[in-house]
């Protein structure tokens, strides 16, 4: 029973229900609604990886979204250049500057990392705002090109580029996995559980967590990518606080520090807002204080929920069978002696 | 000559805002060491209680004030009661992520009821006077001369009275002031209490010069925390002299730098800072 | 000798924590530095370990001048540390704790993580079975599958010795190790302590419980106000006027 929640097993199952979606409807607006979820997923997996299992909770996300975004779109649209070519640019670019922002802010630790990511975030916003020869300013920019042709595929339709989304996030979660079950991650959750402890077992934290706050940006990028191409028109707003937030609640929701929280937590909370259409820009009513509620009452989430009661059970088990064993081996004892005796 | 007086002056009004709430910031970081990433949410509700008060309950602009200090800083204790203190032994993530929560929570409220337009506030004092050459609103003389009246209040009260003394001693060591008897839950609240009341203060005075929207708790709350960076957490005089220097800052780079990018001298002040001290400008030495 | 620090002394502001502090450990010997609270102990510990640098003085591990080295580069030249607290990953396994213990000792990156390269798979091997080994040597094995946020006081105690055995190092220093741990447990790790020397590894302990220092260390160092009072065999210690001075009206011979 417990099995069926295993968090491979989790993803397993989402992986194919996505594979299949298109198929069981035709729907188009509800393909589209998928898609950007996936996107939201890819982004939210990237501040997984950082926050969840390093500890480091970056209030710049949305910013390295958003410069994944408008790198892409000014390549492709100003610069004209081959989208691939753009694209593949747009994630150079932002892990560049993931590299340099992470440089200063990773010695500041908790709090004051917290409070310059904000601010670092606000100013990758204010400079996209504000500049307006570069970027369009608050007009934002338009005409971003679907992606291009790879041979023979084509990406004009909701389907096509719902499954290049999902290839992309595919992606994202096998190299997820790959890092978290890997020395590297532990690395990451060593840090997390204690800087001074990781260091005196010889991990050199600043090294590790620059190559997490790296990837996280790589992958914010990526996603605004994908975003920018999939909608085709951006603004500053995407660089805002707001959609970092949005993407901080997918994860608290879903479950920090897993690796099936970020899928759970955007699909729950993409799927209820859908419902609540009516609340539109007011359903943070609802969000913020289930997101305060959860962090009080439940911080792990629904999947680190899942997580922790299976592993309790597995406890329990494992006492069973131990208890099992001493009762086993009382008996066999007893009777060896009354033999004797 | 003419301009610079008159944008110092200015930058004398936003220091004496961005002071008032980074004061109230840096009260509650002193006694509880968490950042209250909701403070901006506190100052925006402020804000429109006192617009409410005064367009549909009539009350005139004081008396709007103060049910605005009553409201905010009820809310405020409200805060630290049912979520900082349940979060006390949590990890320090979960404080911000709480903080987060209650802030996007009143944000949609606010916009849910008021709408997510740019409102105007008007107070009793648009009149313009001359004051040595500099043209002025009264309003403006007003929020420095209602910041100094405040400041020196909560100076007395801190330093002059009993219960002042409490908050004082539940900073410089909390285990210590429970030690002693003073009851630190008590602190806590009298703490939040204050620092809601100070951020209704302050968006009271600043409201008519600017104007009300959902969105408005966010630059001013980012910029507190530079200036209590800048000043020191926890240091009260610390977060007045940041304020007033991120003011004069802002007024004159606005002026002889750039309009536009007034607003990123604050973020690009802290990055400058926190590059160089990671710790803040005021930390101590090691364990 | 085999670690010593000479005039090692670090000053915070205005207070000297540790004052001109010359200390030499043997290798194989157990040592302790004792002293009441407040004397710079731990100071003295996070200056050896590497996490601040010290205001004069060196530090020697080996004829090498680790003064200023950052703490993870002195715990790969064989210096292993423990807190007084530890903190793990409470909703994981006590054997999966520990296996990045011995991370320092692998060279696998991020590359070989993405591709699971056979450099990974094997180094992760290396690691689970130097965890496996770490853990039954401190006498955890029963416990390897327990979730680490169920343990007692005391076996949390043994995976931080597990952790730092795990780094393959040569000296270990052990702040605190017996705090909040009853007479009898406190037996069983002066006991592993023991083991640990015989096995090779020089230990070094902060310690307030005198029963258990007199019984168990070869040499004593004695701190007060940042300053060595003292330095000597047990026998030495306890009959040292100073010392007893310095811990009048204290838990002398707890």
């Amino acid at each position: 029973m417990a099995t069926i929640f295993k968090q491979r097993n989790m993803i397993a199952f989402f992986i194919l229900i996505a594979l299949v979606f298109p198929f069981l409807t035709n729907n188009n607006y509800l393909i589209h609604v998928m898609t950007l979820a996936f996107i939201w997923m890819i982004a939210v997996y990237g501040l997984n990886l950082l926050a969840g299992y390093t500890g480091y909770l970056s209030l710049a996300h949305a910013g390295f979204f958003a410069i994944g975004a408008y790198s892409l779109s000014l390549l492709t649209t100003k610069a004209e250049m081959n989208y691939w070519l753009a694209f593949v640019l747009a994630l150079i670019i932002t892990s560049v500057l993931g590299l340099l922002v992470g440089l200063i802010s990773l010695r500041t630790k908790e709090h004051f990392f917290a409070i310059y990511t904000l601010c670092v975030g606000y100013i990758i916003y204010l400079v996209i705002d504000k500049w307006d020869s570069l970027t369009g300013g608050i007009r934002g920019l338009i005409g971003i090109p679907s992606p291009a042709n790879i041979g023979p595929l084509t990406f004009n339709t909701p389907v096509a580029n719902y499954y290049l989304v999902l290839f992309f996030l595919l992606l994202t979660i096998l190299i997820m996995y790959r890092i978290v079950h890997s020395l590297t991650g532990r690395t990451f959750i060593a840090i997390r559980n204690s800087e001074d402890l990781a260091q005196t077992i010889g991990i050199s934290t600043m090294t590790n967590k620059l190559l997490v706050f790296v990837i996280s940006t790589f992958f914010a990028g990526l996603a605004g990518a994908l975003y920018a191409s999939f909608i085709r028109f951006i603004g500053p707003d995407i660089g805002y606080i707001n959609v970092t937030f949005d993407i901080l609640t997918y994860l608290i929701v879903g479950g920090i520090g897993t690796l099936s929280g970020p899928i759970v937590g955007t699909i729950i909370i993409v799927w209820v807002s859908q419902q609540l259409q009516f609340l539109q820009d007011y359903r943070m009513m609802i969000f913020g204080p289930i997101l305060t509620l959860l962090v009080i009452f439940y911080p792990r989430g629904i999947s680190g929920g899942i997580y922790d009661w299976t592993m309790k059970r597995k406890e329990k088990k494992r006492q069973n069978i131990d208890k099992n064993q001493q009762m086993i081996s009382a008996q066999e004892t007893s009777a060896a002696s009354n033999k004797n005796g | 000559m003419d301009i610079l007086i008159q944008q110092l002056f200015n930058g004398l009004t936003l220091g004496s805002v961005y002071s008032l709430v980074a004061l109230g910031l840096t009260l509650v970081y002193g006694i509880l060491h968490i950042p209250n990433f909701a403070h901006g949410a506190l100052y925006m509700v402020g804000g429109y209680i006192t617009l409410t008060m005064m367009t549909q309950a009539g009350l005139n602009y004081w008396l709007a004030i103060v049910v605005s200090c009553v409201v905010v800083g009820g809310l405020a204790v409200l805060m630290e009661r049912l979520v900082f203190h349940p979060l006390r032994h949590a990890p320090a993530i979960h404080d911000k992520i709480a903080a987060i929560g209650i802030m996007l929570f009143l944000e949609a409220l606010v916009q849910f009821i008021w709408g997510a337009d740019y409102q105007t506030m008007t107070s009793p004092y648009g009149a313009v006077v001359n004051v040595a050459g500099v043209t002025l609103t009264m309003q403006r003389l007003l929020i420095i001369i209602a910041t100094v009246l405040v400041m020196a209040i909560l100076y007395f009260f801190l330093k002059k009275t009993f219960t002042g003394a409490t908050i004082i001693a539940m900073s410089q060591n909390r285990e210590g002031a429970n030690l002693v008897g003073i009851n630190t839950n008590r602190v806590a609240m009298l703490t939040f209490l204050i620092s809601g009341a100070l951020a209704a203060i302050a968006v009271s005075l600043a409201a008519p010069i600017n104007l009300v929207f959902p969105g408005m708790g966010h630059l001013v709350l980012t910029k507190a925390f530079v200036i209590i960076i800048l000043g020191g957490m926890g240091s009260i005089p610390g977060a007045i002299a940041g304020g007033y220097i991120l003011g004069f800052t802002e007024s004159l780079g606005a002026t002889y730098i750039s309009n536009d990018y007034k607003d990123l001298i604050a973020f690009v002040l802290l990055v400058l800072i926190l590059t160089i001290k990671p710790n803040g400008l005021f930390a101590k030495g090691g364990h | 000798m085999f670690l010593e620090t000479k005039n090692l002394t670090k000053k915070f502001g205005g207070l000297t924590a540790v004052n001109n502090v010359d200390f030499a450990i043997e290798q194989g010997k157990i040592n302790a530095i004792i002293g009441p609270n407040g004397a710079g102990k731990s100071t003295f510990f996070n200056l050896i370990s590497g996490f601040h640098p010290p205001s004069s003085g060196q530090i020697i591990f080996k004829g090498q001048d680790i003064t200023n080295l950052p703490s993870n580069k002195i715990a790969e030249l064989g210096v292993a540390r423990t807190f007084q607290t530890t903190n793990l990953f409470d909703q994981a396994t006590v054997l999966d704790n520990v296996i990045v213990g011995h991370r320092l000792r692998t060279k696998s990156n991020l590359f070989d993580a993405i591709l699971r390269t056979k450099r990974l798979k094997r180094e992760e091997q290396q690691c689970r079975e130097k965890a496996i080994e770490v853990l039954d040597f401190v006498g955890l094995t029963d416990v390897s599958h327990k979730l680490a946020g169920g343990l007692s006081q005391e076996e949390k105690k043994r995976v931080a010795f597990a952790l730092g055995l795990a780094t393959n190092p040569e000296i270990i220093f052990l702040d605190e190790p017996a705090a909040g741990v009853n007479p009898d447990e406190t037996e069983g790790l002066a006991e592993l302590m023991v083991k640990m020397v015989e096995s090779g590894v020089t230990v070094c302990l902060i310690e307030h419980k005198m029963s258990m220092i007199m019984k168990l260390a070869d040499r004593i160092m004695v701190l007060n106000y940042g300053e060595k009072i003292a330095e000597g065999t047990p026998t030495e210690i306890k009959n040292n006027d100073a010392v007893i001075k310095a811990y009048l009206g204290g838990s002398a011979i707890a």
